[in-house]
């Protein structure tokens, strides 16, 4: 498969002397939904803001479907949507001419540029908001509205930057179904958030940076392979006096109807249950104490965090 | 027509319909205030005052001042618009729009220019039709007239351009217009022939570029003039030129826009 972005030896110090930026490389194949996580300060919005020419890198290469960011920006700029972390859209502009002035940007021509803002407006469902004026709309309404500027000039690679937070779940669970339809149709995309349920559902690889350099780049698969231990919470159907003593399992209670179990991934989790069940504990549900990509991101950037303190 | 220029030429459709759009939405605040505060100089200075005052190079002195007028309106209005519309635009953050859209840099400026220089006439048209109701106007020269007008228009909306590049909150886009911009103008001829001064201020006056601006323009209407036509022509059009050229290079540098 072709690579839709390529970054080597990325680097950015800004003016005052912080280097943002230490030297990364980071390959995304085209068609893959990509989860790019780091704390924050770690060098993300960086990274997106040299791609969208935002920011301007200090030493590297980029390029986007073959296109070098310093030889060919305008054709770059025509393979990439973006769609940032903040607002950045005229505040007094009705939400129907910010997506057609958008795609004037672009060169489309307006009638052409209408049709798709009607496309786009309605199937993020803002169409019924077309005449009014961005800044009465909700934070997730200008959310939607980010996202339907950046698709309007149709491009292979969408860069979103947090686009869910301060999203309501109801909303985040219709974004992450239209994001998923888009790369089924073959768009390219990076998402960066702080949900890392969302990068675990949605995305098939993941780049994690902190303080500047990748610390991870692998498929979403082989990283939660690397996971050996889960915390799983049991809620009882009968009350506890104390913490059963299950082989091979630590265990804790937290209350009298509900138990913590850490459990090994060569151990599994069947022969737990045996022993509740020979123990006459009965289990009412089952659910992860974390998000499992949560436990590894916080083990790497800890880890991380040690190596730059030494 | 190459795919390119093609959708730089749309690019710059949009951008000019954008900023007229903007100028027009918010018209009591854009073409109103000069209509008001202009009618208030024809009958203050030109009627009250300009009586008293009597002829001023052979013509009435409101038929006087009336191109030195619609020049100031041109001139505050043209570098008004730019200024606000693009340091509103860094604001707001919605240049960031401009910004990762492949439109090049000279298109991204002459957008914004030519709103400029569409606020500048349309509030020039204005002024002129009020002057109608105060005094008779003839054009001597049509040709010099619109060179003048347009050329003006185009400086000052790059002016603003630059103004609005480097200012970094509303303080520093008010400075230029109220230190700098408004004293050229008062002292630019709009109400005097530098003929009434001293040599050595008349020297001194020789110096402001907005002097041969009004003096141009008046040349077309009038056709009197306290300064040499070909050389003030030939000035703005070399100040245009490197204006523009200025302005491109703050544009592709990303000055005030990238970090």
């Amino acid at each position: 498969m072709s690579s839709a972005l390529s970054i080597r030896q990325l680097t950015k110090t800004y003016g005052n002397g912080f280097q943002a930026l230490k030297g990364i490389d980071l390959d995304v194949a085209e068609g893959d939904f990509f989860a790019l996580l780091g704390p924050n300060g770690a060098g993300k919005s960086t990274t997106i803001g040299i791609l969208s020419t935002l920011v301007n890198k200090t030493s590297g290469s980029v390029s986007v479907f073959g296109h070098d960011l310093d030889r060919q920006p305008a054709a770059l700029k025509r393979s990439i949507g973006v769609v940032p972390q903040e607002f950045n859209f005229n505040q007094f502009e009705k939400t129907f001419d910010i997506v057609v002035t958008q795609a004037g940007y672009y060169g489309i021509p307006a009638k052409v540029a209408k049709e798709r803002a009607e496309q786009y407006l309605t199937q993020l469902g803002l169409w019924e908001k077309r005449d009014v004026p961005s800044r009465s709309l909700s934070g997730g309404m200008k959310r939607r509205l980010m996202i339907a500027r950046a698709l309007i000039h149709q491009p292979r690679l969408l860069i979103l930057d947090e686009p869910t937070a301060g999203v309501d779940i109801e909303l985040r669970r219709s974004m992450w179904s239209f994001l998923t339809e888009l790369n089924q149709q073959g768009i390219t995309i990076i998402l960066t958030t702080h949900y890392l349920e969302e990068a675990e559902q949605l995305c098939r690889n993941i780049g994690i940076i902190d303080h500047g350099t990748i610390v991870e780049n692998t498929s979403m698969r082989q990283l939660l392979g690397k996971l050996h231990v889960e915390t799983f919470v049991l809620d009882l159907r009968h009350d506890l006096a104390q913490a059963p003593q299950l082989a091979g399992y630590p265990c804790r209670l937290i209350n009298a109807h509900t138990l913590e179990v850490q459990v090994d991934k060569d151990a599994g989790i069947t022969a737990l249950f045996t022993q509740l069940a020979l123990q006459n504990i009965e289990v009412t549900s089952l659910r992860n104490k974390t998000n499992r990509l949560e436990e590894l991101f916080v083990s790497l950037v800890e880890k991380n965090l040690s190596k730059v303190a030494i | 027509m190459s795919s390119e220029l093609r959708a730089n030429l749309v690019a710059l459709n949009t951008i000019v319909y954008r900023e007229v759009r903007r100028f027009t939405r918010i018209w009591p605040q854009t073409l109103l205030p000069p209509a008001i505060t202009m009618v208030l100089y024809f009958v203050i200075f030109g009627n009250l005052i300009g009586r008293q005052i009597g002829d001023m190079g052979g013509f009435s002195y409101m038929e006087y001042i009336v191109p030195g007028l619609i020049m100031m309106s041109v001139i505050t209005n043209s570098y008004g618009n730019v200024v606000s519309s693009f340091f509103g635009s860094k604001f707001q953050r919605s240049i960031e729009e401009l910004m990762v859209s492949p439109v090049s840099p000279h298109t991204i400026l002459m957008g914004y220019t030519l709103g400029g220089v569409l606020r500048g006439l349309a509030v020039g048209v204005i002024v002129t039709l009020l002057s109608l109701f105060f005094t008779h106007l003839q054009v001597h020269h049509l040709g010099i007239t619109v060179l003048v007008v347009l050329l003006t228009a185009t400086i000052f909306s790059l002016l603003g351009f630059i103004n609005a590049v480097f200012a970094r909150n509303f303080d520093d886009i008010s400075i230029i217009p109220t230190f700098v911009l408004t004293p050229l103008t008062y002292l630019g001829g709009v109400f005097y022939s530098i003929n009434l001064l001293p040599p050595f201020w008349q020297t001194v006056s020789l110096a402001n570029p907005v002097l041969h601006m009004v003096n141009s323009f008046r040349y077309g209407i009038l056709g009197v003039s306290d300064i040499r036509i070909g050389v003030a022509i030939t000035f703005m059009l070399i100040a245009t030129a490197v204006l523009y050229f200025g302005c491109v290079r703050l544009l592709v540098s990303g000055r005030g826009m990238r970090s």
